[in-house]
């Protein structure tokens, strides 16, 4: 018998580098085998403080993205109508010479002409930065359809936010709330934190609509009714609060629970702070029967009751306002539990759970820190109730005041960053008031906008709206309609363009967003958009400019494609001036860099911006004699200095490359980067990891590396101030005043306590004709993720069904795998369902972004992905119907513009026998501009002159 | 027919300890697997149709995501099932040319391609589905405990372990000797109550699989407020408070 021949000591490859992963948005750090040139394998890099190792399917997938035969390969020019995939190829000086000229073109007439909207991308700091410096206050990337609604609220709240700017402390927390996290945001981080939750025995809760993924994990599932969290959060307060079970220390030290609001209804500065002659925030005093500053040490201050002011008028402090509306009757948990899907005894049982854990079993770490007060503590008390909260929050047009809500849960039981609780992640926490309001009023005398375009809005007056106070932006952005949209609204951004009511837009230049397929609310609605004529048969809108690496369905509606790199062909980084890898341990940033040089003739678009910018003669692009600065990227991110400084980079900086954060541009700074596995961390010692909004020593050293310009105790803001300021205004005061139409809406949800209400659009469709709520989640193995045109992850699914509860099936008749029409307000599409137990039974849900459109990533006309696969946007529509004036407002967050998906509800009804077993709507199919490379059988591996038998 | 190795007292019995509590289904260590070995001893693990209507390849290492139960008590189960290099492998015992054996010193399961003849009678005779066909070379191909990671002294010892041990997100795969009661992953099996898939037909798996739990708060309800009062509430707040 012939012996098994096993090599054993193979080594891996030939060459091994390390770089960032960009499968998806967790910026893992990978370890990339090389042999013979060619890629072997790509495993997690062990030393990385995200993964630490670990590497998820879509990581491990990377390769294959890598070798996609649907890359692009050459500068495309469109030669046929809009549309119809009919390109050229071109140079890439053509390329750039027609991006050049169209945009110095509106540089010189109508900066803000252009519209500047990138996707996923992670380099927003540069994106952001050449806007500001061409002059459009038209950008955005995609945060508006993504999680806006929880960076705001947690920006607006406690200066740090879930996912990007704060994680669970996974090492000492007791009990975890998971609330409408999907199986994304983030991806290995969650993964590694529930298994070192599970290992320490500590409980995992999942209020969600579907039990999949992390839910399925966890000890107790809560399947709540979709857009109810915020209730089921207040109610949790109202128990909380009516038991006693808070922590008034927490609240008078680091919140503003204390601070006196002004009680005097109708005046302009009802609702606001009152202050002292230098406007420093009051409190009532006990101890001395009288206001005092709020912010000094060694008072008594006041939580409940109406006090006088010196100037005779009354007010109240902000917890006694917050106690007044939580514990009405209206957040009762017998009064919400209908409503939740949740009964009132399993509500009342999860707040003496927290109660339990918060008080009875703190956490105390015997490591000594001082306060901002200057008051030296023994030791570190923390209350281990973890909370993470996601998509199915943020996706709700009430996502904004539902996520204020859970911060404010946080804050009462002295849950923000103390041990076992939600910590920041650095670089915050960050004083709100430093945060600048976002630039489009002003230029200066080089064109350069004054800010850049996405920013903070602390009052009317930051807002861009003209002087009837509509809308400045494409995308109404910052108006009265969505003033604290800090992410822009990237999902009207064609509408916009197209409806060319408030900017005229002359190009669209579009980064990595798949705006013609499942980026875009209505993808039917944006490619008619896309393609619309004006009656002298010119487009509707202009010029479309469109930057990816594949044949996504956005391609063939643009006039001009610049084809970009795939990950392991660039270099990039992932900077402290954008979202860093920073964790709760210190800040950290990482950089990607070549593995790989490209096979085909494309450019990394980052280097293709700076050479725009440059070609264009961009202030801080060029020197004074208008040569450009940069040659490249990676040149950039070395020595560009955004304050004297601070760079893209903050580590090994300085001339012998040994300045942390600040300190002057290193030339050997990429080799330095490249030595340490692509990464830079500082680790922050013990006495600054928690309290940091309060830790003096963690604030004075935060601001020496420049992540923060003031070392001041940042308050937590349990009452948000700033949106009272919005709703005086909607009163009528101040110079700045909505248009009468939206008064009342700016009055109601710019309420500085967090309410709950009901998901906008389900207040104005026939709820008795569509009673079920629709909603989609990323499959792990795919999110954030390009990942449909993969060879290895498309095995694991490349169609997706429609999940109904098995009780709201019966009645309709509807067994597992029929074929089912879904019906909404805006549209009807035909799919698969599967019957589950694991699904709110008032809710369907499917998989997102697995439907493709047939012939798009150069997959087969017939692939599963258009065949049976199917996109609920279909279903959307980035508006809502219209009001009896004909007008359409989006459909978002009021608050923050916050694409609304999950709003979203249908009717389902089974098909008939007959109808032809296909997905719809079915768009036409679409033909790449070169010939794919499709091989029958794919050989990953084999090796070298390898074949079958 | 392929006999199996005389049984060595105190030999190892290498395989996987797969913690059903918190695998989350994400299928990390499936491609992690899939990238390792299409490039490994079974090079390669080939794809058919990669970008057409039915893609399909070879995968030593398949997740499936199903409900168990209904009601109250169902649960989503994530079960992630390869090789588990039983003691008593009929897929061994059915091979006519000696192609499929298990190894003394270690346990592990293999299949020599070599002579393998591609009868697929191996694969009828797994229960558990853990078989690959490799319809482009005409062979059996199996999950090989990564044996060109576990001994390879190429690699630093700390990653010296399957791929699909090494890169899963939630740690929830383990590695080690089965065979020996005081390893780590006999002591986890032990304390967790791990069990052994089907063993009532006699296979005598080695790969265990661990039972999800259910972590618990006790907690005594809150106190409500007798009508109108939030006696509770008032009696916190009536304490002095020092800022």
């Amino acid at each position: 018998m012939s012996k098994d021949i096993i090599e054993y000591s193979q080594p891996i490859g030939d060459r091994a580098v390390y770089t960032t992963c960009y499968m998806c948005a967790c910026r893992c750090g990978i370890k990339v085998h090389l042999k013979d040139g060619r890629l072997r394998y790509i495993e997690g890099n062990r030393d990385h403080p995200v993964n630490r190792g670990v590497l998820c399917g879509k990581g491990s997938a990377g390769i294959m993205n890598v070798l996609s035969p649907a890359r692009l390969r050459k500068p495309l020019k469109r030669v046929g109508p809009r549309g119809s995939g009919e390109f050229k190829e071109i140079e890439w000086e053509e390329a750039l010479a027609i991006a050049t000229d169209r945009l110095a073109t509106i540089r010189a007439t109508d900066p803000n002409s252009l519209a500047f909207f990138t996707g996923r991308d992670q380099s927003q700091s540069l994106t952001g930065y050449f806007a500001q410096m061409f002059g459009t206050m038209n950008f955005a990337a995609h945060g508006g359809f993504c999680t806006v609604n929880m960076a705001a609220a947690g920006l607006y709240s406690v200066g740090g936010a879930f996912w990007e700017f704060g994680e669970p402390d996974w090492e000492l927390s007791k009990l975890f709330l998971m609330i409408g996290v999907a199986e994304d945001h983030d991806s290995n981080p969650i993964k590694l934190g529930l298994g070192r939750l599970k290992e320490r025995g500590a409980k995992i809760i999942a209020v969600n609509p579907v039990r999949t993924g992390y839910a399925a994990i966890a000890d107790e599932f809560v399947g709540i009714t979709p857009g109810t969290d915020g209730l089921f959060i207040l109610s949790l307060v109202h128990c909380l609060l009516q038991s006693g079970q808070i922590d008034p220390t927490f609240l008078v030290r680091h919140t503003n629970a204390h601070y006196l609001v002004i009680d005097s209804p109708g005046a302009p500065d009802h609702g606001l702070f009152a202050g002292d002659a230098e406007g420093k925030p009051l409190t009532w005093d006990r101890a001395t029967d009288r206001v005092a500053d709020a912010e000094t040490s060694d008072i008594d201050p006041a939580l409940l009751g109406t006090y006088q002011l010196p100037d005779g008028r009354a007010a109240r402090p902000a917890f006694a306002l917050l106690a007044d509306r939580y514990l009405a009757p209206d957040y009762a948990p017998e009064a919400v539990a209908d409503r939740c899907g949740i009964t009132a005894e399993t509500i009342r049982r999860i707040a003496a759970e927290i109660a339990e854990i918060a008080f009875n079993q703190p956490v105390v770490l015997n490591q000594p820190w001082t306060d901002t007060a200057g008051r030296r503590h023994e030791s570190m008390l923390g209350r281990p109730v973890a909370i993470h909260a996601m998509r199915g929050i943020s996706a709700h047009s009430n996502g904004f005041q539902t996520c204020r809500a859970i911060h404010v849960l946080q804050m009462l039981i002295g849950a923000i960053d103390t041990p076992g609780s939600w910590r920041y992640k650095s670089p915050c926490p960050k004083p709100f008031a430093e945060s600048a309001p976002p630039g489009g009023k002003r230029r200066n005398a080089n064109g350069s906008l004054t800010a850049a375009p996405l920013g903070f809005p602390q009052g009317p007056e930051d807002l861009l709206v003209d002087e009837a106070g509509e809308a400045l932006r494409l995308d109404h952005a910052f108006s009265w309609e969505a003033p604290i949209a800090i992410h822009g609204m990237m999902h009207m951004a064609i509408a916009g363009a197209h409806a060319q009511n408030r900017q005229k837009i002359d190009t669209l230049f579009l980064y990595m967003a798949n705006v013609a397929w499942n980026s875009a609310m209505n993808p039917g609605e944006a490619t008619r958009m896309l393609t619309d004529r004006n009656e002298n048969g010119t487009y509707r809108i202009p010029f479309v400019i469109y930057a990816d690496a594949f044949f996504s369905e956005t391609v063939p509606y643009a006039d001009l494609v610049l084809p970009d790199t795939t990950y392991l062909e660039r270099y990039d980084c992932i900077s402290l001036l954008d979202r860093p890898i920073g964790s709760a341990h210190g800040p950290a940033d990482a950089i990607r860099i070549p593995v790989l040089q490209p096979d085909r003739d494309v450019r990394p678009f980052q280097d293709v911006l700076i050479e725009l910018a440059g070609r264009l003669g961009l202030p801080n692009f060029v020197n004074e004699a208008g040569k450009p600065l940069y040659h490249s990227y990676a040149d950039y991110m070395v020595r560009h200095e955004r304050r004297p400084g601070v760079g893209p980079l903050a580590g090994f900086r300085g001339k012998d490359g040994t300045a942390v954060g600040r300190g002057a541009p290193n030339p050997d700074q990429l080799r330095r980067y490249i030595a340490n596995g692509s990464f830079w961390r500082h680790h922050l010692p013990p006495e600054q990891l928690y309290y940091k909004h309060s830790n003096r020593r963690y604030l004075e050293d935060a601001k020496a590396m420049g992540l923060i310009g003031d070392d001041r105790k940042i308050t937590l803001q349990i009452y948000c101030e700033t949106l009272q300021k919005f709703r005086l205004a909607a009163e009528g005061h101040g110079p700045v005043v909505p248009p009468e139409r939206l008064r009342e809406r700016v009055a109601r949800f710019m309420d500085p306590l967090p309410f709950w209400y009901t998901p906008i659009e389900e207040t104005v469709v026939d709820r008795a004709r569509f009673p079920l709520h629709a909603i989609t989640q990323r499959p792990m193995a795919m999110y954030h993720s390009w990942g449909s045109q993969n060879a290895w992850l498309r095995q694991i699914l490349s169609e997706n069904r429609l999940y109904i509860h098995h009780s709201a099936a019966a009645p309709l008749g509807i067994a597992d795998e029929d074929w089912v029409r879904v019906e909404s307000r805006n549209g009807t599409l035909k799919c698969r369902v599967r019957l589950m137990d694991g699904v709110n039974p008032n809710t369907v849900w499917t998989w997102n972004a697995i439907g493709k459109r047939s012939g798009a990533w150069t997959l087969d006309r017939d692939a599963p992905e258009s065949h049976t696969g199917f996109l609920l946007n279909h279903l959307i529509s980035e508006y809502l119907p219209a009001d009896p004036s004909g007008r359409s407002a989006s459909n978002s967050d009021p608050v923050t513009g916050q694409a609304a998906w999950f709003d979203l509800t249908v009717r389902i009804e089974r098909c008939a026998p007959h109808e032809v077993a296909e997905t719809a709507p079915h768009p036409a199919s679409l033909t790449p501009p070169f010939k794919p490379d499709h091989p029958h059988i794919l050989r990953f591996g084999a090796k070298r002159g390898e074949t079958s038998r | 027919m392929t006999s199996l190795p005389q049984p060595v007292p105190g030999a190892k019995k290498l395989g996987l300890v797969i913690d059903l509590d918190t695998c989350v289904g994400c299928h990390a260590c499936a491609v992690n697997c899939k990238e390792w070995n299409t490039g490994g001893h079974h090079a390669p693990l080939p794809d058919h149709d990669p970008y057409g209507k039915n893609p399909d390849g070879v995968w030593f290492n398949r997740i499936h995501s199903y409900e168990a139960g209904c009601g109250s008590s169902s649960r989503t189960v994530n079960f992630p099932r390869s090789c588990l290099h039983c003691e008593q492998p009929q897929c061994v015992t059915v091979c006519p040319t000696g192609a499929s054996y298990k190894r003394a010193e270690d346990g592990i399961v293999l299949v020599n391609t070599d002579i393998c003849i591609g009868c697929k009678l191996c694969s009828w005779a797994c229960p558990y589905g853990a078989r690959e066909f490799d319809e482009d070379q005409g062979v059996m191909k199996k999950c090989t405990l990564c044996i060109d990671r576990i001994y390879n002294e190429a690699l630093p010892e700390a990653e010296r372990e399957p791929a699909c041990v090494a890169s899963c997100p939630s740690r929830a795969r383990h590695f080690g000797d089965l065979g020996d009661p005081d390893s780590p992953v006999s002591k986890l099996v032990a304390e967790r109550g791990g069990v052994a898939l089907m063993p009532e037909l006699g296979y005598a798996p080695v790969n265990r699989y661990l039972p999800p739990r259910k972590a618990t708060i006790p907690a005594k309800p809150l106190e409500r407020p007798a009508a109108g009062s939030g006696n509770a509430l008032l009696r916190l707040i009536d304490k002095v408070l020092s800022r």
